[in-house]
């Protein structure tokens, strides 16, 4: 199973996207203006929209949703990157040191997810600042603990699609196509509530974003959310272990 | 000691049969170099061997264990410079080797004194703070093969190993190489479609071609196979010739390259003005002939009825006139 050498490649791998990631002065900036731009443009536009059922303030809301988004996006893009090292070539590199394929998945899990955490932290202080009421040292917690299985959930798919594709052609289109609906879909902008038609309503709960982006929102503000975030969290646990199974198996069976 | 065994080694990718049943072995301690022009299927065969491809059929050993089952334990005794460059640009020339030194399991102590020591022999010692991405070609290649040598492998795999690289940093590499196989016992499998490459550094050499091996021997064999001396010639009507000169028995091999006529024979000096005679008699004028010893290129004419070399010359070239700049190519 596991020995030192792997444990010293997950380090490695973990401290590799570290660096990568602050010395990509555009990727830093990018990451995490872009949700603040959602966050500010449409926190304040819509501050003064009334929708049914819903309690605070429409930031308190939404700010949830942007910490969510922010993970998700940062975490992807972590996991489509082993695309980036095939096309330059390191991933040859990576893959043929003596190291158990587990250990290259979780090193770049925990790599990804350590900037993923940052990025939805820094949200997550501005949107304090912006006035979000905390719910309380419990709920903070479980915020935690639920947007580190977010990351983790991200990243394995992010492997599945990285694994599927041989280019970044079709990366964007399956942000455009896959992503960007799931976000819609996923509460972080409107409740989901009985006054939706029901087919956007049962979408939104086949959805597995929604129940991150629920769960944050329940543990984290403590209203507005349809379900107990502790419900939310079994949910989240095994769809996270599903997809990290799935993004493993499927990087394990890529050649170079 | 075999330290490479491979039977009946396939690799298909849609039908498309890029590595054709070979089956070879390479001593332990000795440079074995694959010879042949791109697309004949040396860096599938290195991918196998390295566990990165999964063998269609056929089975293939390094150091006793087995590529599909054994992959760990293989991966652990071999090191391998990939022709693509496989370095993380954005990281320091130290920082690749530390990655690299901790993915193999150095402790502190070895990984300081390997990355000091593999820097110094391909001269980039003062450059080690530097990002990758400010490398110019020839550095890129030198940290990669200081990169391989790190974990001191007991096989090393070098998939082109100078590939684009000028003159003198071609030249500095091998001398790497030679060293490296001599002071540290290391077993070097590499790949090349430079035959002066393969002359200068290989003992036994394997040509290969749409994914067969062709012939495989020492490089001393396989010269005196094609004959003591080559002739080559250009005349006015090279079927009549052929024709002719196929009745002589002192000539081992003819074989016909373009407007060339390529002749395999014994003190060719002396059967210069056989050749004219025979010429004359037939009504053939010969515009140009010469003599030489064997290469390696005429070894791969003739065991494969084509030159290696319409390839690279441009490369060649394109090396000589600028010897400062770097090219290197890529797919």
């Amino acid at each position: 199973m596991m020995n030192h050498k792997d444990f010293q490649a997950i380090y490695m791998l973990w401290l590799r996207q570290m660096k990568r990631f602050l010395r990509t002065k555009s990727r830093v900036v990018t990451t995490i203006v872009q949700p603040l731009f959602f966050l500010f443009i449409l926190g304040f536009g819509l501050n003064i929209a009334v929708f049914p059922g819903m309690q605070g303030s429409y930031i308190t809301f939404l700010a949830p949703g942007i910490i969510a988004m922010a993970i998700l996006f940062s975490s992807m893009f972590t996991g489509v990157s082993v695309l980036w090292d095939r096309q330059s070539g390191f991933l040859q590199e990576v893959l043929v040191a003596p190291v158990s394929r587990l250990s290259i998945v979780i090193g770049r899990t925990f790599g990804g997810a350590t900037v993923a955490l940052i990025q939805g932290f820094i949200i997550m202080i501005i949107a304090i600042a912006l006035g979000v009421q905390v719910a309380g040292v419990g709920g903070f917690l479980l915020t935690v603990l639920i947007m580190v299985l977010l990351s983790f959930t991200a990243v394995g798919f992010g492997l599945i699609l990285a694994s599927k594709m041989r280019d970044f052609e079709g990366f964007q289109s399956i942000m455009s196509l896959i992503i960007m609906p799931l976000m819609f879909l996923s509460s972080s902008f409107y409740p989901i509530n009985e006054s939706l038609p029901d087919w956007l309503r049962v979408l939104s709960f086949c959805n597995p974003l929604f129940y991150m982006v629920d769960g944050i929102r329940g543990s984290f503000t403590g209203i507005n959310s349809v379900l107990d975030p502790l419900v939310d969290l079994g949910i989240i646990l095994v769809i996270c272990i599903v997809v990290m199974g799935l993004g493993t198996y499927f990087f394990n069976k890529s050649e170079v | 000691m075999d330290i490479i065994v491979t039977t009946n080694l396939t690799k298909t990718f849609n039908g498309f049969t890029a590595v054709d049943r070979i089956t070879f072995s390479v001593k332990e301690g000795e440079i074995f170099g694959f010879l042949g022009p791109n697309g004949a299927g040396k860096t599938t065969t290195i991918k196998m061997l390295t566990t990165l491809l999964y063998p269609t059929e056929g089975s293939a050993s390094i150091a006793g264990f087995d590529v599909l089952k054994q992959r760990a334990q293989v991966r652990e005794h071999i090191g391998v410079v990939f022709q693509e460059p496989a370095l993380d640009t954005e990281l320091s020339c130290r920082e690749n080797l530390d990655f690299h030194a901790r993915m193999y399991g150095l402790s502190a102590e070895t990984r300081k004194k390997r990355i000091i020591e593999v820097l110094t022999l391909v001269d980039l010692l003062d450059k080690k703070d530097v990002l990758v991405k400010n490398f110019s070609g020839g550095m890129k290649r030198r940290l990669e093969i200081a990169r391989g040598l790190m974990h001191s492998p007991q096989v090393l795999f070098l998939d082109e190993p100078t590939l684009g690289l000028d003159a003198q940093t071609r030249r500095a590499i091998w001398e790497y190489i030679k060293q490296l196989n001599k002071n540290e016992n290391t077993t070097i499998f590499l790949t090349t479609h430079y035959m002066d490459e393969a002359d200068f550094l290989c003992e036994h050499i394997g040509i290969i071609d749409h994914g067969k091996i062709m012939v495989m021997n020492t490089v001393d064999v396989l010269k005196k196979s094609v004959g003591n001396d080559v002739i080559t010639l250009v005349c006015s009507d090279s079927s009549a010739l052929i024709q002719r000169l196929s009745q002589e028995s002192w000539i081992s091999k003819i074989t016909p390259y373009g407007s060339f006529l390529t002749l395999g024979v014994e003190r060719g000096e002396e059967k210069i003005p056989v050749i004219f005679d025979i010429a004359r008699a037939v009504n053939v004028s010969i515009s140009s002939i010469d003599v030489r010893k064997p290469t390696l290129d005429d070894v791969f004419l003739y065991y494969t009825g084509r030159r290696i070399r319409e390839q690279t010359e441009t490369v060649v070239n394109r090396t000589i006139k600028s010897p400062g700049f770097h090219p290197r190519r890529r797919r």
